[in-house]
């Protein structure tokens, strides 16, 4: 078995599991680049995506004016192709960071990059919540705070999940590109050790890595929206 | 009795601007509410109801006109430009617990159990927390779903639903309860259930309900005031027992129509042969009393004095708040100058006589 692995994937075996271009360094640099600007691009997005649905003219805070700044800051960032943020945004990167190159500094352009399509998200998903229950909870005399945690998001929840497992797929998508500013990971992988260097089956791993971890952020996701939805 | 009205809102407009026109919801429009009352707005969907009723706890803040609860000002501008005085903030969220709310679609939170929604309004309640938990389980009690306080919404029937949000809104022991086409998406029976327990509510704890609707039937049940909205203004108003004996707009007709069903039976019987073929000394008349003349045997009277005999072809008589109001279809025969004189008798004793067909001679 293992000479039979090391026949047909010689070049996946070359790559080593430590190391700076081992498989392990890139499985962890790419659950690093992912979970951090989940929370960062995450934190935004739902901000912003909140921040869309009470300025809206059905709104509990209506605002013309906040709601064309959020409105038009997220389209600015969606309309922005992921690879040229990553290199235009490398100024700011080095304020923030230090650096404008590795794993870290990754994180800023990806938490940019993620944040307008979690906030769209966001907004679908807690635009679903019926403007009759915020009435009704209006009625009581619930504050403005309590419709935003106890309404918007408490009810929108599983939408909430569900929307998550979605961003944080196209999320994971985004890090294989961040290998371009040297940030590694198993994107990095298939391209740089694996395309560039016609080790095909390097490729074929790291694709391989990459699928199961969609797979499992899919299927975590699906159990989570399934045990929060009491619709 | 010389109480204040609870609710009292006097000249209120409601005007929506659109990009280029504006929309009127509701037209100077003055409604008093009493203590105890239950209050109907009838009204088509459209008319203005809906918004007017919120103006009560100002989940629609009024363009003009004043609005006073528990005798304190809670809006008052002359007009929309003018200075406005507006209750706001802590002051406002606290005396909407006051104004409890129900809806045509319950507006319950789904992602929280039955007892979660009621507390879900005493959460900036005074009370301990043991207190209100003993709160909620005497509002559930009291709507008859103790066996339900762990399930969520989704799980309940409409009428089931419909009971966990009175829960709610009695949750701050309010003295208002407004009540949005609560009835409307449930089925007859159940909404037999949900009327009996807002009647039961107004009765035992003297709650002021104002009940909007599009059905008679629900008022019929329970309101003993009522008011008719037409293109945002109230077009008639009276006691229940004024509207129904005597409704004065065309359009207040249609609805006691849709509760009694007098015209359709018009529209049947004048159908049959016995009216079709209707006699030269034969009257096809309609018969409408209210009150204490029932109690008197009129149309043996009718036989005795005149020798009048009535051939009763469809009958409704109501019972609205303990009086009889009824409606009877009949045909009339007897000499012309017999039958003048027992209309003139049937006038005489207060009952409405509407000469259907035939009698051209009276």
């Amino acid at each position: 078995m293992n000479q039979w692995f090391a026949h047909t994937f010689p070049n996946v075996i070359y790559q080593g599991w430590g190391g700076d271009t081992g498989w392990w360094t890139a499985i962890v640099q790419t659950l690093y680049m992912t979970f951090w600007s989940a929370i960062f691009g995450g934190l935004l997005g739902l901000i912003f995506g909140i921040g869309l649905i009470i300025t809206a003219p059905n709104g509990i805070a209506p605002s013309k004016t906040w709601f064309w700044i959020f409105d038009k800051i997220v389209s600015f960032f969606r309309a922005l192709p992921f690879i040229i943020l990553l290199a235009a945004i490398a100024p700011v990167t080095k304020i923030i960071v230090g650096t404008q190159i590795g794993t870290t500094a990754a994180l800023v352009p990806l938490s940019l990059g993620v944040f307008p399509f979690y906030a769209r998200q966001v907004q679908v998903a807690l635009s679903e919540v019926s403007g009759g229950i915020v009435e009704a909870a209006q009625s009581v005399g619930a504050s403005f705070w309590d419709i935003v945690f106890g309404v918007y998001l408490r009810e929108g929840r599983s939408e909430l999940v569900r929307v998550s497992t979605v961003t944080l797929i196209s999320l994971i998508g985004l890090t294989a590109m961040a290998g371009a500013i040297g940030a590694g990971g198993l994107g990095n992988m298939a391209i740089s050790y694996g395309y560039n260097r016609f080790a095909t089956d390097t490729t074929l791993v790291a694709t391989l890595l990459v699928l199961i971890l969609v797979l499992v952020v899919q299927v975590i996701g699906d159990i989570l929206v399934k045990q929060l939805n009491h619709k | 009795m010389t109480e204040e009205p609870i609710i009292k809102l006097d000249n209120i407009n409601v005007t929506f601007h659109q990009k280029k026109r504006t929309i009127t919801a509701v037209n100077n429009v003055t409604v008093h509410v009493n203590r105890g009352d239950v209050y109907g707005i009838v009204g088509y969907s459209g008319a203005g109801k809906s918004t007017l009723v919120r103006v009560i706890n100002l989940l629609q803040e009024p363009t003009s006109g004043s609005v006073i609860v528990n005798n304190e000002t809670f809006f008052q501008a002359t007009d929309e430009n003018a200075k406005k005085t507006i209750i706001g903030g802590n002051d406002l969220r606290d005396r909407r617990r006051k104004i409890g709310m129900i809806f045509q679609h319950f507006n319950l939170l789904n992602e929280r159990t039955v007892t979660e929604n009621v507390a879900f309004a005493l959460q900036h309640s005074p009370l301990k927390e043991d207190e209100k938990k003993a709160k909620v389980a005497e509002l559930l009690e009291l709507v008859d779903l103790s066996d339900r306080a762990d399930q969520f919404p989704a799980q309940l029937s409409g009428g089931q639903k419909q009971r966990v949000a009175i829960a709610r809104a009695l949750a701050n022991d309010p003295e208002i309860l407004i009540s949005d086409e609560a009835t409307s998406a449930l089925d007859p029976k159940t909404t037999n259930q949900i009327l009996a327990l807002l009647k039961k509510l107004n009765q035992e704890f003297g709650l002021t309900i104002v009940l909007i609707t599009h059905e008679m039937q629900a008022v019929k049940e329970i309101a003993n005031k009522v008011s008719v909205m037409q293109d945002g203004e109230i077009i008639e108003s009276g006691s229940l027992l004024e509207i129904f004996a005597q409704p004065k707009e065309q359009l207040t007709r249609e609805f006691i129509e849709t509760a009694t069903n007098i015209d359709k039976a018009i529209e049947t019987i004048s159908h049959e042969a016995l009216v079709h073929n209707l006699k030269d000394n034969e009257v096809f008349a309609r018969l409408s009393y209210v009150g204490d003349t029932t109690d008197e045997p009129l149309i043996a009277g009718l036989f005795r004095d005149f020798n009048v005999t009535a051939n009763i072809l469809y009958g409704n008589i109501e019972i609205l708040q303990e009086t009889p109001v009824g409606s009877l279809l009949v045909i009339l025969s007897g000499e012309t100058s017999q039958l003048q004189a027992a209309l003139g008798t049937l006038r005489d004793h207060h009952v409405t006589v509407e000469l259907i067909k035939g009698g051209q001679s009276l």
